[in-house]
C-alpha cells in the first residue's frame, strides 16, 4: 500500500527481500507485510539484482541473507551500493564479529541476526528515513552531520581543519581527504559508512585511476588499489564510482536537454567565458537561533551558523558596499525581462517579479524571482540581482570559491568537484560542464574555488542521488536564499541571489542578503541557456515548488550547492517543506 | 467427534515438542504471524522448510562423500542449515549444526559424520511429530487452523 500521504510513513515502505533460504524467505514477507510494508521477495542474489536494476526507485531499502550460493551478500551489497545507493541490511545466522563488520564495511545500515524479529523489522523505516535525512543535509551542503562538524571545525580551527580556505589560506590544499573519524571520533561508531571527503586531489587520483583502468572496466577494487591511498576502503570508492557514474549520465541527460543553452557552450568550450567565471559566495549573516528552526538538520544548521558567525565580521563589511553601488533592480510585479540583461527569449521565459516586501528594503535587498524551468512546468527561483558593481570584492570571496583548480581535470567531478562549479552552472549551464571546462578558469578565482572544494564535493553527491527524491525538498528552501557565482566585471556584472520569498527573514537581516554575485562572462547567452519559465508569481514561489524544480533537473545540483550557505532563514518555511518530502518519500 | 479434544491432543504434541528442545520461541514467533489472511501460515512454513530443509541435508551428505576433510565446503553447507532451522525454531537440529560445524573447526571428520547422523535423525522426529501436530490440528476442524492453536 503505498502511500501518498506524508502521514502514513513508513508504510508501504517498499522492501526487496533477498534470501536464498524459502523458508526464511516466506516468514520474513509475511513479516514484513503485518509491517504493513510492500514486500517483493527474491531468492537468488542476481535475480534481485536485475529487479533493482529493471525497477530503478521502486524499492526503499534491501534486506538480504549473507550466505547465499550464487552470490555473495557482500557482493550483492556492494552492487546496491554502486548502482541503486539504496540502504541494506544484512542478515545472517552468524554473528561472528568479523562478519559483522565486514557487512558494515561495505556498506549495510544494519545487520540482524537470524532468527529475525518482527519488532527489528517493524523499524526498518529509520534507515530509510536516516538516509533521507543525510542525503537532506548533504545537499545542503554537508556530506552528513560529521561533515557539518567538519564545517564548523574549518571555521573555528581553520589552520587545523584546514577544510575551508580563507582568502588567506588555501588549507584544502593540505588536506587531501577528511575522513570523518578523523573529524569526530565520536561519530565513527555510528557512522554507517566510513565517509570520505573527496578532496580535489583525492578526487583527481580517483579519475586518474579510472582513466588509467579503462571506464567500462572499472571496479572499486581496482580503482583502490591504484589509487594507494591510507585509509581509504573499497566501499568509500566504490560509492564515489557509483556518484561518478550517476554523474556522467547526468551529465548526458542534461546535455540533451540543454542543447541550446549557449551557456553550455562557453563552459563545455575553454572558451574566454569560462576563465571569466568567478565564484564567490558569502555567508549571511544569520542568528545562530534560527538554526533551531530546521529539525531535520540542526546540526547543520549550527554549523551553519557558527560559520557564518566567524564569517560574520567579513561579510557585514564587504555587503554594505555593494548595497550602495548598487543599482537596485526592483524587480517588483511584473515579469520584467529587461532586468535581466540579454536574456534570449529562446530557453524560455525569464520573468523576474519583485516581491511585495521587497519594496520596503534597502536597494540591496531587493529581490528578484528568477524562474528557471528547466522542465517547463517547474517553478521559479528568486534571486537578487543586481546590477552592477563589484560585489566580489566586497563579498566574501574566499569564503567558498567553488570552481576547481584550472590545472587540475575535474571531469570526475559529477559528484565532487563539480559541486562548485555547480553554482556557477546555475547560471551558466550546469549541465555540461565537465572538469576541463573549468580547468580554464583564472587563477585568481581558483584561491577562492579551493577553499570549499571539499564540502562542496559532498554536497554535490548527495544531490546527484537524491535528484528524483523529494527528500531533498527541504534543502531548497535554503538554496534560494543562497546566492551563487560572481563573473568578471568584464560581462555585464550580474549578481543574482536567490533569496527566499519570505519577507521576514529579509527584514531580519541587517545586511544585504547578498552573498554571492557572480559575473558571468557571456551573461546573456548563459541566461539564454537557462529554459527559464516566465510568469511565475512570486507568490506561488513556494519552498515546495523550487524544490520540485530542482529535482526535476539534474541541474538542479547547482541550486542545491548554494544551499550550503544559505541561512537557516529559509527554513521559516519548514512547514511547507516537509509535507513535500514526506510525500515524495514514497510516491 | 470431539474438536476440543482434538485440539487439546494437539497442544499436548506441541508442548511436547517444546519441552523437548525441539522447538524453540521462533516456533511461536511464526504462529504469532498466521492471521486470516493466511490461516494456514504455520503449516506452510512447516512444509517448505521440510522440503528445503531435506534437500540441504541431500546436498550434505553428497558433499561428505564427494570431498572427503572438504571442511569449508562442508561448513559452508552446514551453514544453510542452521539457518533454515533457525527459520521454524528446530532448535535441537540446530544444536546438531552447530555441533558439526564446531566439528568442521576442529578438523574432526567422526565429530561431523556423528553429529550429521544425528541431525537427520532429529529432523525426522520433528518431521513426525510435526505432521502429526498439523493433522489433528485439520481434524479438529478449519476453526483449530484458522485459530491459534491453545497452548
Amino acid at each position: 500500500m503505498a502511500m501518498a500521504d506524508a502521514s502514513a510513513f513508513p508504510y508501504g515502505l517498499r522492501v526487496l527481500v533477498v534470501d536464498d533460504d524459502p523458508t526464511w524467505l516466506k516468514i520474513l514477507e509475511k513479516m514484513l507485510r503485518k509491517c504493513s510494508y510492500e514486500v517483493t521477495t527474491c531468492g537468488l542474489a542476481r535475480v534481485a539484482l536485475e529487479i533493482l536494476r529493471e525497477r530503478k526507485n521502486r524499492f526503499d531499502i534491501v534486506i538480504s541473507d549473507v550466505n547465499m550460493p550464487d552470490m555473495d551478500g557482500f557482493k550483492l551489497l556492494e552492487h546496491i551500493g554502486l548502482e541503486m545507493d539504496l540502504p541494506v541490511i544484512m542478515m545472517s545466522i552468524d554473528g561472528e564479529t568479523s562478519r559483522v563488520m565486514k557487512g558494515v564495511q561495505h556498506g549495510a545500515c544494519d545487520y540482524l541476526l537470524k532468527p529475525v524479529r518482527m519488532k527489528e523489522l517493524r523499524n526498518i523505516w529509520q534507515h530509510v528515513y536516516r538516509k533521507k535525512m543525510h542525503e537532506v543535509k548533504e545537499i545542503e551542503g554537508h556530506d552528513s552531520c560529521d561533515d557539518l562538524q567538519i564545517l564548523r571545525y574549518g571555521f573555528e580551527g581553520f589552520d587545523e581543519k584546514g577544510l575551508f580556505m580563507t582568502v588567506d589560506s588555501d588549507p584544502t590544499r593540505k588536506r587531501k581527504d577528511v575522513d570523518h573519524g578523523d573529524q569526530d571520533s565520536s561519530d565513527g561508531a555510528t557512522a554507517k559508512k566510513a565517509r570520505v571527503v573527496w578532496s580535489v586531489d583525492l578526487h583527481q587520483k580517483f579519475v586518474n585511476a579510472v582513466n588509467q583502468i579503462g571506464f567500462d572496466k572499472v571496479g572499486p577494487k581496482k580503482i583502490l588499489d591504484l589509487m594507494n591511498v591510507p585509509g581509504l576502503t573499497r566501499e568509500n570508492v566504490a560509492s564515489h564510482l557509483q556518484k561518478y557514474r550517476l554523474y556522467l549520465g547526468r551529465l548526458q541527460k542534461q546535455n540533451e536537454e540543454r542543447a541550446l543553452g549557449s551557456a553550455r557552450q562557453d563552459f563545455s568550450t575553454k572558451g574566454p567565458s569560462s576563465e571569466n567565471l568567478n565564484l564567490r559566495s558569502s555567508f549571511q549573516e544569520q542568528p545562530s537561533t534560527i538554526s533551531s528552526g530546521y529539525p531535520h538538520a540542526p546540526q547543520k544548521m549550527q554549523g551553519q551558523s557558527s560559520v557564518s558567525d566567524s564569517q560574520l565580521e567579513d561579510t557585514k563589511r564587504t555587503v554594505p558596499l555593494p548595497a550602495s553601488d548598487r543599482s537596485i533592480n526592483s524587480v517588483s510585479s511584473a515579469a520584467e525581462p529587461q532586468n535581466v540583461a540579454g536574456v534570449s527569449p529562446m530557453g524560455g521565459v525569464l520573468s523576474f517579479k519583485g516581491l511585495p516586501v521587497n519594496q520596503d528594503r534597502k536597494p540591496s535587498e531587493t529581490m528578484i524571482l528568477e524562474c528557471q524551468a528547466w522542465n517547463g512546468g517547474v517553478p521559479a527561483k528568486q534571486f537578487m540581482q543586481y546590477p552592477k558593481h563589484n560585489h566580489a570584492r566586497c563579498d566574501l570571496l574566499g569564503d567558498y570559491a567553488c570552481l576547481p583548480k584550472p590545472d587540475l581535470e575535474h571531469p570526475t567531478a559529477p559528484g565532487h568537484l563539480f559541486t562548485p562549479p555547480s553554482l556557477i552552472s546555475i547560471m551558466s549551464c550546469s549541465t555540461e560542464m565537465d572538469a576541463r571546462n573549468f580547468s580554464d578558469v583564472k587563477p585568481a578565482l581558483l584561491d577562492c574555488i579551493k577553499s570549499f572544494s571539499p564540502a562542496l564535493t559532498c554536497t554535490a553527491d548527495s544531490v546527484s542521488v537524491q535528484l528524483s527524491d523529494s527528500v531533498v525538498t527541504s534543502t531548497d528552501a535554503a538554496d534560494r536564499r543562497f546566492s551563487s557565482v560572481q563573473g568578471l566585471p568584464s560581462t555585464k556584472d550580474c549578481y543574482f541571489d536567490q533569496t527566499s520569498n519570505q519577507g521576514s527573514w529579509l527584514r531580519s537581516q541587517e545586511e544585504p542578503s547578498v552573498i554571492c554575485g557572480a559575473d558571468f562572462a557571456s551573461l546573456p547567452e548563459d541566461l539564454s541557456g537557462y529554459s527559464l519559465q516566465g510568469g511565475v508569481s512570486s507568490e506561488n514561489v513556494g519552498l515546495g515548488s523550487i524544490d520540485l524544480f530542482h529535482y526535476n533537473d539534474a541541474m538542479i545540483l547547482s541550486g542545491l550547492q548554494s544551499n550550503w550557505y544559505d541561512d537557516q532563514d529559509h527554513f521559516s518555511s519548514e512547514t511547507t517543506d516537509y509535507p513535500l518530502m514526506d510525500g515524495c518519500l514514497f510516491a | 467427534m470431539d474438536y476440543s479434544n482434538l485440539r487439546r491432543q494437539a497442544a499436548s504434541l506441541k508442548k511436547g515438542l517444546f519441552d523437548q528442545g525441539h522447538l524453540d520461541e521462533q516456533f511461536r514467533q511464526v504462529e504469532d504471524l498466521q492471521d486470516e489472511a493466511s490461516p494456514n501460515f504455520v503449516e506452510e512454513v512447516v512444509v517448505v522448510f521440510f522440503k528445503d530443509s531435506g534437500r540441504l541435508i541431500t546436498n550434505l551428505e553428497q558433499a561428505l562423500e564427494k570431498y572427503p576433510r572438504d571442511f569449508n565446503r562442508w561448513d559452508a553447507y552446514m551453514q544453510q542449515l542452521k539457518g533454515s532451522c533457525s527459520s521454524i525454531g528446530a532448535s535441537r537440529m540446530k544444536n546438531e549444526c552447530m555441533s558439526f560445524r564446531d566439528s568442521c573447526g576442529q578438523r574432526n571428520v567422526e565429530g561431523c559424520m556423528g553429529s550429521f547422523q544425528k541431525l537427520k535423525r532429529e529432523h525426522a522426529v520433528l518431521r513426525q511429530k510435526l505432521e502429526s501436530y498439523f493433522q489433528l490440528l485439520r481434524q479438529a476442524g478449519p476453526a483449530g487452523a484458522a485459530t491459534r492453536p491453545v497452548m
